[in-house]
């Protein structure tokens, strides 16, 4: 009887746990948008701030964030995924595969500081770049690399080699049948991966803090070279910085909400294209 | 006739060609990764250790002292006690009994007009000279153009490099401290410390719970939804944590325990508890799930309940992979800048305990080196702190995948 009471308690534990992650999810999620709901307004959204931040919008902020992830995924994607096709289906298995594995392992668990202070010391100050969109997207794609590296290779690997021997069987090159065969059918399950990093661009502060991001600049970027606000910094940046907290929280919470909003967007985006596309493929 | 079968052979050659030049650029990228990380690791070491042949004192000036002083040099620790006045006597330093007699650069206008000190200051290092050889307890910082080289009755400390021990066994962590700043990491590695196993402490049995809850008690309705939020979870900006935080759990935590400010240890714990949940949970629940099916059955046959099962077969089986995953958490957790930053409060002091502000390495380096000029012993130091994350968690992922690798106990 006592071995049925225990696991009574015990899985009321586990379920009241599950419950506390979903909370504390929908807790962080509804204070953002139940406090930011009511400063968002078209007015908002595409007009810049001024006062010092303490009125106005945060257009240019939102467009710096664009900027940053068209950037870093211009430098990110390519060479993600030539990467990705390199390790699976090139290099077999030999010491080489393993050796770039732990590396972009490794890439994958460095700190993001870290990534803002070799940013800055390779792209903005030795390569002379200057704070700018440019060495910030290189810093930002070199963050999202490993990301784009490990999910372009789950969907690599989801292939299976029956279709390959199959193209090379009816004479096909190797490389007409990764053209032709493999990367048609992972296509859906790259793009989600593509897409998943554009979230984790977009939320990143550390990388930029010295790379691009300016404190208070109310135009647009004219060039690569230029400096840009971004939405991240621009909520770091107001939720700390203000003297006057009743008026810089508003806007701070209208930032994050866009943020999140941003997130949410993409993370469902994602998720609808990988069943869309999961369907098509079986149809097929 | 001669020809189409000469075109196909081009063609075919070409296409040859093609394919090993497509592969190369293959290779290429496929090394891209490993040398990023070799770059990472020149860029921040080579900066980061331009630290240990900078000078001890601010750069620019030099330290002289009496000649008759026994003290041939001092570190960086001690400079700073002589010029805040706590160390008030030589032989607190091992020289002799004598009082010490701080002497700033700008007294010696007070000793001498202008007339005195000659045409564009060229005698000011004579004069300067004969006020220290006057005064055998005194300790003078001057800027090097003005020293008195050569002057009998004084001695120039010779300058020093800051040495491994002083940035890693110092206590003090005062980067633009005057006349020699304070770079002692001990206080920012305690606090990272601190903060991160703490959040580790709160994080573990929760997300082993979910963990558990997951992988072996949810239907798939439920799976369903928590995984995403999960995912969701892991999905916001550091910095909107921190902004929650800020707002949210800075006052919840100053009240609960009645304290003067909110921002403190505990609450960068809870935060980044919060945040290495879905690192966990997914780890964790991937290991248990890998218990193989025989297994957990044969435990039932004998007539264990399903907890039981859970606690005595399934949770040891996947030890090696829960342990990853605390593994992965404290990685997380360590390396985590924004959220840290806006919550602990930052005092760069020795931390005591959970309820007073701390500061980490990562938020030490986002809040200052936009402030530390280029090329100088902060801005080598804050790099150096870099290094220091850079290494922490290079170990920590092999730690976790040498972990994960290891085989689980057959024998169970």
């Amino acid at each position: 009887m006592s071995r049925k009471v225990s696991q009574h308690i015990a899985f009321i534990t586990f379920r009241l746990l599950g419950s506390l992650v979903v909370g504390i999810l929908f807790w962080i999620l509804g204070f953002i948008i139940y406090k930011g709901i009511s400063v968002i307004s078209w007015d908002f959204l595409t007009t810049a701030p001024t006062d010092g931040m303490m009125s106005g919008g945060i257009f240019p902020a939102i467009v710096g964030t664009l900027c940053l992830v068209i950037g870093s995924i211009i430098f990110a994607f390519p060479l993600g995924v030539m990467s990705a096709i390199y390790t699976n289906e090139y290099a077999g298995n030999g010491w080489i595969v393993k050796f770039i594995r732990v590396m972009t392992n490794n890439l994958s668990g460095i700190p993001s500081i870290v990534f803002g202070l070799f940013g800055m010391a390779l792209f903005v100050n030795t390569l002379g770049f200057g704070d700018s969109i440019l060495a910030a997207s290189l810093t930002l794609g070199l963050l999202i690399l490993p990301l784009v590296i490990r999910t372009t290779e789950e969907a690599l690997k989801a292939i299976p080699n029956s279709f390959r021997t199959g193209s090379l069987a009816l004479g096909a090159s190797k490389l007409q049948t990764i053209r032709k065969v493999v990367l048609p059918m992972a296509f859906p399950n790259i793009i989600t991966g593509l897409i998943l990093s554009l979230g984790r661009v977009s939320g990143e502060t550390a990388p930029i803090l010295f790379t691009v991001a300016a404190y208070f600049l109310p135009k647009l970027p004219n060039s690569i070279f230029d400096q840009v606000m971004a939405l991240p910094y621009h909520l770091y940046v107001v939720a700390t910085s203000g003297t006057d907290v009743g008026a810089s929280r508003p806007i701070a919470y209208g930032t994050a909400l866009v943020l999140i909003a941003i997130v949410l967007l993409i993370n469902l985006l994602a998720t609808f294209l990988r069943r869309y596309f999961g369907k098509k493929v079986k149809t097929n | 006739m001669t020809s189409s079968t000469d075109y196909t052979y081009k063609m075919k050659h070409l296409r040859r060609i093609i394919e090993r030049i497509v592969e190369s650029i293959l290779t290429v990228s496929g090394a891209i990764t490993s040398i990023a990380i070799l770059l990472i690791v020149v860029f921040l070491f080579k900066e980061g250790f331009g630290l240990f042949s900078s000078p001890s004192v601010e750069k620019g000036y030099v330290l002289c002292v009496n000649a008759d002083n026994t003290i041939e040099h001092l570190n960086p620790y001690q400079i700073k006690k002589i010029f805040d006045s706590e160390i008030e006597n030589w032989k607190e330093l091992g020289g002799a009994d004598e009082a010490i007699a701080l002497f700033r650069f700008e007294e010696i206008f007070n000793h001498y007009s202008d007339e005195e000190l000659g045409e564009e200051y060229s005698l000011l290092p004579e004069k300067l000279g004969e006020v220290i050889a006057q005064n055998i307890g005194i300790i003078a910082f001057v800027p090097e153009k003005y020293a008195p080289k050569d002057i009998n009755g004084v001695k120039i400390l010779p300058i020093e490099s800051i040495t491994l021990s002083d940035f890693f066994g110092g206590k003090e962590w005062m980067p633009t401290s005057t006349p020699s700043p304070q770079l002692g990491v001990l206080p920012l590695i305690l606090g990272t410390l601190l903060v991160s196993i703490f959040a580790i402490i709160i994080a573990l049995p929760l997300g082993l719970g979910v963990a558990i809850y997951l992988s072996e008690l949810a239907d798939e309705r439920t799976r369903k939804i928590l995984k995403p939020a999960i995912e969701l979870l892991a999905g916001i900006p550091s910095v909107v944590y921190g902004f929650f935080g800020l707002v949210v759990l800075v006052p919840i935590v100053q009240k609960t325990f009645d304290l003067a400010v909110g921002e403190t240890a505990l609450t960068g714990s809870i935060i980044l508890a919060i945040m290495a949940l879905p690192t966990i949970i997914t780890v964790a629940e991937d290991a248990m799930r890998n218990t193989p099916r025989a297994m957990r059955e044969a435990s039932l046959a004998l007539g264990a309940t399903h907890w039981q099962t859970i606690y005595k077969v399934v949770v040891p089986y996947a030890a090696s992979g829960i342990s990853a995953a605390v593994v992965l958490g404290i990685g997380r957790a360590i390396g985590e800048t924004m959220a840290v930053l806006m919550v602990t409060g930052n005092a760069a002091v020795m931390p005591h305990s959970l309820f007073e502000p701390v500061r980490t390495i990562p938020a030490t380096i986002a809040a200052e080196l936009g402030e530390a000029p280029s090329g100088g012993a902060h801005y080598q130091a804050l790099f150096m702190l870099g290094c220091i994350l850079f290494l922490i968690t290079l170990i920590i992922s092999i730690t976790a995948e040498v972990i994960s690798k290891r085989q689980p106990n057959k024998g169970l």
